[in-house]
């Protein structure tokens, strides 16, 4: 969904997203390394469980509202990478039942 | 962990920056709290680091970005207690109002700090622009495609469609066109005759003299770039399953649907009075930009002594207005402080106010130029308003209908609201729609009263105050 602009100097950073490797630059926020590397849903909406994606950009809309290294309800859009960080989505509340199910089976 | 302060400002924007630096100067001791890495808030967002390390791509950015490269070097070369990546979530009032507690969360820790002035400076937000089926992946905001592109050097792949009406979305079509990158259509959503409809404050534009120029300069890269342009678009709608396939919409009498991946909306910006709606500061409801802000007096301080609000938090104005307001407020608060005497204060104060007032004098012939919108009231059932809790505009007039009197009311019966965003991405619509509804003035309908914590925390976070 989105590219980069440039190929500047700036360093390359690796982290996880699902446990998918993704590669983003140094200063990059989470939403924009997830965005320029294709992911185009960062979160399920709670109630109805559709996908989502970052709208604001900027803080304000929640829409991009990922787990980091354990911790939930970080806002992407926020919060730049770090080496080895380890990102998950948020999964609708009737989803989360299933997701635990299929990690026991 | 507790911390004694002369001032807190939240927001390192052109406002926050200002204040803090205006203040600190005098002698003030200040803690600068700002949610983003690094300073320049939205409008000068990440310009350090462009500058540093993309200088490159300054140029496509335009000059209205690179000014603030100045203002986060003033910024810089005063001393305070500056805390990026912080969240304020809390802003008690103890001690029979004499000081304030600002409580705040950096890397997961909580801690507060204690002033006697606090000036909340977190300027605007984007008016959100409730189409159908705008929570669909794809649909974005104008200013997010150009936060990404600031902060990521990153930019939408595929078709992207600007759709809306507005300085920022000419802004953002100019800085791609200069960069390079193709954008499919522009669908204009501002009411034709917008020369007729701010003919009479087109005088006051020719006092903001350089900043017309840049807008008439942006106008004419995107007039002259072969971007189709649909102009008197109404009638958005996004489709797709599951992320965005195509945007349609009515523009001169014909029915026009536009395959798209990315569409980015737009229309204006609104003061982002999540704090100030905190403090229970007055607002009042403006009827030409169609949102809340605070009631302020001269120095930007609202109806709660010791409460500031300066810069687009307190009324949109632009970043240049807001770096003034900023200073102005900051050197109020020296003055109160005893740091300064009235004659200093005044002296710089009121070159301030005339290089605001010829900053801002544009505002008038913008704001009727392209007029906030006046659907979003009169928006379709099906719409939805609140995307956290996926409250449609139709749900919000049933509930009405069953007695539903305001947005506090809305949140019981709807948990309209209620969600992470806690109102931010809906107050200004459902606040539209109930006035609509029930032919009520917005200021008699009023909006969600706003309760701590202000942005989501842990319980780990909530504990960790007593700890320290």
């Amino acid at each position: 969904m989105f590219q980069r602009l440039t190929d500047p100097s700036r360093k390359p950073v690796s982290f996880r997203f699902e446990g998918q490797e993704i590669e983003g630059a140094e200063g990059d926020t989470v939403a924009a390394a997830l965005l320029a590397a294709g992911i185009t849903s960062l979160k399920d909406a709670p109630a109805s469980g559709s996908p989502r994606s970052p709208y604001c950009m900027m803080g304000v809309c929640f829409e991009c509202l990922v787990e980091i290294d354990g911790a939930g309800h970080q806002q992407a859009c926020l919060i730049p990478i770090r080496e080895g960080m380890d990102v998950r989505r948020h999964l609708a509340v009737q989803n989360i039942g299933e997701a635990v199910a299929g990690d026991t089976q | 962990m507790s911390t004694e302060m002369d001032v807190v400002v939240i927001g390192a924007g052109p406002a926050g920056m200002a204040a803090a630096a205006a203040a600190a100067r005098a002698g003030a001791s200040v803690a600068v709290l700002d949610e983003q890495p690094a300073p320049g808030g939205q409008i000068y967002r990440a310009v350090e680091a462009v500058q540093r390390n993309r200088p490159a791509d300054m140029s496509f950015m335009g000059p209205a970005y690179a000014h603030g490269t100045k203002v986060t070097e003033a910024f810089r070369a005063v001393r305070t207690d500056y805390r990026p990546g912080a969240t304020v979530w809390h802003i008690g009032a103890f001690g029979k109002g004499k000081r304030r507690d600002v409580v705040l969360s950096r890397a997961g820790v909580a801690e507060t700090i204690s002033a006697s002035h606090v000036v909340i400076a977190t300027g605007a937000l984007e008016r959100p622009v409730p189409i159908p089926r705008w929570t669909l992946p794809g649909v974005m905001s104008v200013g997010a495609v150009q936060s990404a592109l600031k902060t990521s050097g990153i930019y939408p792949s595929g078709k992207l469609v600007l759709a809306g009406s507005g300085p920022l979305m000419l802004q953002l079509a100019a800085q791609l066109i200069a960069a390079h990158v193709p954008i499919e259509a522009i669908v204009d959503t501002t009411p034709p005759g917008g020369l007729a409809r701010a003919f009479f404050h087109l005088p006051f534009a020719f006092i903001s003299g350089e900043t017309l120029l840049k807008g008439l300069q942006l106008r004419k890269t995107v007039m002259n770039s072969g971007v189709p342009i649909y102009s008197g678009a109404s009638h958005l709608a996004a489709h797709g399953e599951g992320k965005l396939s195509s945007l349609s919409f009515t523009s001169e009498g014909r029915d026009i649907t536009l395959d798209a991946d990315v569409v980015a909306l737009h229309e204006g910006v609104i003061p982002n009075t999540q704090l100030s709606r905190l403090v229970d500061a007055e607002h009042r409801w403006n009827d030409v930009q169609r949102c809340f802000h605070p009631v302020t007096d001269q120095w930007g301080e609202t109806t709660e002594p010791g409460v500031y609000v300066t810069g687009d938090g307190g009324g949109i104005a632009g970043g240049l207005a807001a770096e003034r307001s900023g200073t102005i407020t900051g050197l109020a608060i020296a003055r109160r402080l005893g740091l300064m005497e009235d004659s200093a204060r005044d002296l710089v104060v009121e070159e301030q106010r005339l290089r605001r007032f010829i900053d801002s004098a544009i505002r008038g012939f913008l704001d009727r130029y392209y007029p906030a919108p006046s659907w979003i009231g009169v928006a379709a059932d099906d719409v939805v308003l609140c995307r956290c809790e996926e409250v449609t505009a139709g749900q919000l007039r049933e509930a009405m209908a069953h007695g539903c009197s305001g947005p506090n009311q809305a949140k019981s019966f709807l948990r309209c609201g209620m969600g992470p965003c806690q109102g931010r991405m809906c107050a200004n619509s459902v606040t539209e729609v109930m006035a609509a509804q029930s032919g009520a003035s917005p200021d008699q309908i009023g909006a969600f009263r706003i309760r701590p914590p202000a942005k989501p925390v842990t319980l780990a976070e909530v504990a960790s105050l007593d700890a320290g």
